[in-house]
């Protein structure tokens, strides 16, 4: 059992320090969150009520869209030097190398959306509270959405025109997230609580956390054949 | 088991073959009845007018487009535990239809709104989740189209339609529940709750005539998919349709 | 339901717009899926007939 965590660890250092040699890729997406965040109010209006209505949404819309950025190249990098072969072959299940690869996506994308979002929250003139929640909501989502795109990715894995087909492919699936955790910020706002919102995200990332590393792997098999 | 023999290509493509003709014609025939029945027997809605007959298309191609998605998962099921060849080949070639159905349902959806509410569109959860399902029906073809290999197209698009299947029920529960805390909009989209008998016998009836065209044209189709990937088998070289 | 005429079956009771809008879509696009699909036969049995006559070509008369 260690042997497999020990794997898992390795695939996990080794991906968070080859981001690190290439900080753009990082950046980028998080740059991209910023700036389609304050394009919203640019086109719409200063107006803060408007603003504090539509600020979740747009918060919600714009992590949704940098956490696909840069999906297609999940699994890219290691089919072209070889590497995922070996994966498919090693003795640790390849549900548990793909969850690896899934928290390590995470922490280089939806973290520092995590972290940045209270400053857009600012821009939107929320308080502290939805923030609070917007936050939360987000430390929720996101991983569902590194999961799920997990599975986009090993679908699409070399495919001409993958970047777009994976968006196509896996912005529906995200809708479920969209919906509960836009609607946790909306509903603290309106005084009903997040409550409700917050469990079923809560459940959808830990059916996600189990069943996504599994069709992750499926979807890999079948592309390496 | 008798059924097993259809899953060799050439017998599927002899089964196929006798049966697309008697469903178009079934398909045909029920559309007569069907529209008969909606136009000429069913009165006018008390409410809506003449307008309402749009049901008697929109209704069935909701739910087709529904049960086709329905079926492409069940084949591609069949084909990931199995391992046919001719799964793969069945969810491909129902896909064009039912994701055309899907696109139909929100056309007559649309014309049937504006008259009715006001509004070409509403945001209500089945006309979303409709939506969805269109876009869940293109990513399915577009990833089939994108993989050469056929082999792993078919798997990959057997993935997609079996996790597609699972979310439909997920995205349809966020979505209402999406809408009723929205609940601002004041239409209520449920339909008259007494439809009177001639108008739902006219409805199931066109929703068969749908059902019958879509299984035609998935048989149809499935004959040139085996024909392209069996096209070395001696079998193919001697029909008479291309041996004269 | 009795239509008194062929005019007022056309005009729908002024819905004509919106019920021959959704009917006029859906067999344009039963047509053109029908007519697709044809097309597809028609292609792939003139492939397979062209390639079975390059198998054959090589052959002595």
């Amino acid at each position: 059992m260690s042997a497999h965590l020990r794997a898992c660890a390795a695939l996990l250092l080794r991906d968070l320090r080859s981001a690190a040699r290439r900080p753009g890729d990082v950046a980028t997406p998080l740059f991209f969150f910023v700036v389609v965040s304050a394009l919203f109010p640019l086109a719409i209006g200063p107006e803060l009520g408007t603003l504090r209505l539509i600020g979740p949404g747009i918060v919600w819309v714009g992590a949704l869209l940098s956490s696909i950025l840069a999906m297609h190249r999940l699994f890219a990098a290691d089919l072209a030097d070889g590497s995922l072969e070996q994966l498919a072959l090693s003795p640790t299940p390849l549900g548990l190398l793909v969850a690896a690869k899934v928290l390590a996506h995470w922490l280089l994308t939806g973290a520092p959306l995590v972290l940045v979002a209270p400053l857009i929250a600012v821009q939107f003139d929320l308080s502290l509270n939805s923030t609070l929640v917007l936050v939360l909501a987000l430390l929720l989502g996101t991983p569902v959405l590194s999961l799920i795109g997990a599975v986009g990715a090993a679908l699409t894995l070399g495919l001409r025109g993958a970047e777009l087909l994976l968006c196509l492919l896996v912005l529906p699936l995200y809708i479920p997230v969209l919906v509960f955790g836009a609607g946790a910020v909306q509903a603290q706002l309106g005084g009903l609580g997040a409550q409700a919102h917050v469990s079923v995200l809560l459940a959808i990332l830990t059916v996600a956390a189990f069943l996504c590393p599994w069709a992750g792997s499926a979807a890999l098999r079948i592309a390496l054949e | 088991m008798f059924w097993l023999q259809y899953a060799a290509p050439q017998r599927l493509y002899g089964l196929a073959g006798r049966i697309y003709p008697l469903a178009f014609a079934l398909a045909a025939a029920l559309t007569a009845v069907g529209l008969y029945l909606g136009f000429w027997v069913a009165p006018a809605d008390f409410q809506q007018g003449q307008a309402y007959r749009i049901i008697f298309v929109h209704v069935p191609a909701s739910w087709m487009s529904m049960v086709i998605y329905v079926a492409m998962a069940f084949w591609a099921w069949l084909g990931l535990g199995f391992k046919t060849r001719v799964s793969g080949m069945m969810t491909q070639a129902l896909a064009p239809t039912g994701a055309l159905f899907c696109f139909l349902s929100l056309w007559t959806g649309a014309l049937w709104g504006k008259p009715m509410w006001g509004a070409w569109w509403v945001w209500d959860a089945r006309l979303t989740s409709e939506l969805i399902l269109l876009f869940l029906y293109l990513g399915y073809i577009a990833l089939t189209r994108a993989i050469d290999d056929p082999h792993r197209a078919d798997r990959a698009g057997a993935v997609v339609a079996l996790v597609g299947v699972v979310n439909v029920p997920i995205i349809y529960f966020s979505v209402k529940w999406w809408n009723t805390l929205h609940q601002g909009a004041s239409v209520s989209l449920t339909k008259s709750p007494s439809m009177a008998a001639v108008m739902l016998w006219a409805m199931l009836v066109m929703t068969l005539a749908f059902w019958a065209y879509a299984v035609g044209m998935a048989f149809y189709r499935v004959r040139q998919t085996i024909l392209e990937r069996e096209q070395d088998a001696a079998w193919v070289g001697e029909l008479k349709e291309i041996a004269p | 339901m009795s239509w008194n005429s062929w005019e007022e079956f056309w005009d729908m009771g002024g819905y004509a717009v919106f019920v021959w809008g959704s009917y006029g879509v859906v067999f344009v696009g039963v047509a053109v899926e029908l007519w697709l699909a044809l097309r597809q036969r028609s292609m792939v049995l003139l492939a397979l007939r062209r390639s079975r006559e390059e198998a054959y070509a090589g052959d002595a008369p």
